[in-house]
């Protein structure tokens, strides 16, 4: 009885070790730039060059995080990239003429959407659509650009 | 000449009778599982206590010290690239991902599976398998599939703790020792690392639970009864298990990237 006793005290401390060795894991470790709302709303917006734009991306406005990307999807007839991006209700009144860019954070880091607000009495509701949009900026077409600059110059 | 090829074709034919019955092994403790879950997880309790809270020594001190050299080569590499901050997120994807997973499947082997294979084996030799069976009782449901819930059950815990207690062994070398910023240490890691890196770790962890207790029961139920008979199941174990899990781990990796 006695040895039972010890061995279920045993099982009992190694089991609840190793669930919070995994709850630190998932919650220490991971997710920097989390972001979980159980109410959101849905915003569409149309790019023509998404760059490496990842779903699960963070949509930021002043850098704070508040939504995030849920799909990135092509259409053929609009040929362009419709990225929709869910945002937390509790920022309910963004003015729907806000204007989204794709960014990058840092030098190397991953892209992600940064809002701007505009001026509007209005706000974005679900399923409204962002009018302005700046592209994802590619180096190789900004150094492109640069070079046929820099070429024309030497002309003169 | 004949002769020799029949012997290949025997031999081939043998191995591939015993790789057969190997996996029909599996599914017959798997068939006995879920109703010895239910009903008798006292037995159940008893083989987590000794393939888990037994192996917990050796993992931990193995844990931090494999944390404590990844945090040392982590450093000393990633400083030549000025990048010393992402100390942490090095750390953080190698264990997760890899090291964790795999050093405690391997730690397993040798603590856990070795004391399963021969447990199982002496119990053949000493033919208490056999008077089970005069008793009419399963052994493989009485003596084996205890042993093989428990192992997969302890084994994603062991590997979260070895995990936890490797970044522990990585924090002291890298942030106290080194002094790489704190803050630059946690934040690194807690960017690059993804759920999907946690998840990565434990599906992993869970395969190597079931190929290592798999592999150790098999070869004890398997041992000659003899005392070499059990020492070569014993060996057999460590060296089959350690083959196993690096095969699936290669497998598991290249099917979840």
């Amino acid at each position: 009885m006695q040895q039972t006793r010890s061995v279920e005290i045993g099982t009992g401390l190694f089991v609840l070790l190793g669930m919070s060795a995994l709850f630190f894991l998932v919650t220490q470790t991971t997710g920097g730039d989390s972001f979980s709302a159980d109410d959101t709303y849905k915003v569409e917006a149309w790019f023509d060059n998404v760059g490496s734009l990842k779903t699960r991306a963070p949509v930021a406005m002043s850098g704070v995080t508040i939504g995030r990307v849920t799909s990135i999807t092509f259409d053929p007839n609009r040929l362009q990239a419709k990225v929709v991006f869910e945002i937390d209700s509790k920022y309910g009144k963004i003015p729907d003429d806000s204007d989204a860019s794709v960014l990058t954070s840092g030098l190397l880091g991953s892209q992600y959407i940064g809002l701007q607000a505009g001026g509007s009495e209005d706000s974005l509701k679900d399923g409204s659509e962002i009018l302005f949009v700046q592209d994802a900026i590619v180096l190789e077409n900004l150094i492109g650009k640069f070079l046929v600059n820099a070429g024309s110059g030497d002309h003169k | 000449m004949k002769a020799a090829l029949r012997d290949i074709y025997n031999n081939f034919l043998e191995f591939v009778r015993t790789f057969g019955a190997f996996q029909l092994f599996l599914l017959r403790l798997l068939q006995h599982s879920p109703h010895l879950l239910l009903r008798r997880p006292g037995l159940v309790i008893k083989q987590v206590y000794n393939a888990g809270a037994l192996s917990l020594v050796i993992i931990m001190v193995c844990g931090l010290f494999v944390g404590g050299v990844l945090g040392l080569q982590g450093f000393a590499n990633l400083a030549r690239f000025n990048a010393e901050d992402s100390v942490g997120a090095v750390v953080a994807l190698a264990l997760l991902k890899e090291l964790g997973p795999v050093m405690t499947a391997l730690l397993f082997a040798g603590r856990a599976g070795t004391a399963l294979a021969s447990e199982v084996g002496l119990m053949k030799a000493t033919d208490q398998l056999s008077a089970m069976e005069m008793m009419a009782v399963n052994p493989v449901k009485r003596v084996l599939v205890p042993r093989f819930l428990g192992g997969i059950i302890a084994m994603p815990f062991l590997s979260a703790v070895f995990i936890c207690v490797g970044l522990f062994g990585a924090h002291v070398v890298a942030v106290d020792l080194l002094h790489v910023d704190v803050g630059a240490f946690w934040q690194q890691m807690q960017v690059s690392v993804e759920m999907d890196d946690v998840r990565e770790g434990v599906v992993k962890s869970i395969v190597f639970g079931i190929v290592a207790s798999h592999m150790a029961v098999w070869e004890g139920y398997n041992a000659m009864p003899t005392a070499e008979g059990v020492g070569r199941a014993t060996t057999r174990t460590v060296v089959i298990t350690a083959i196993t899990v690096l095969i699936f781990d290669f497998m598991i990796t290249a099917a979840m990237l």
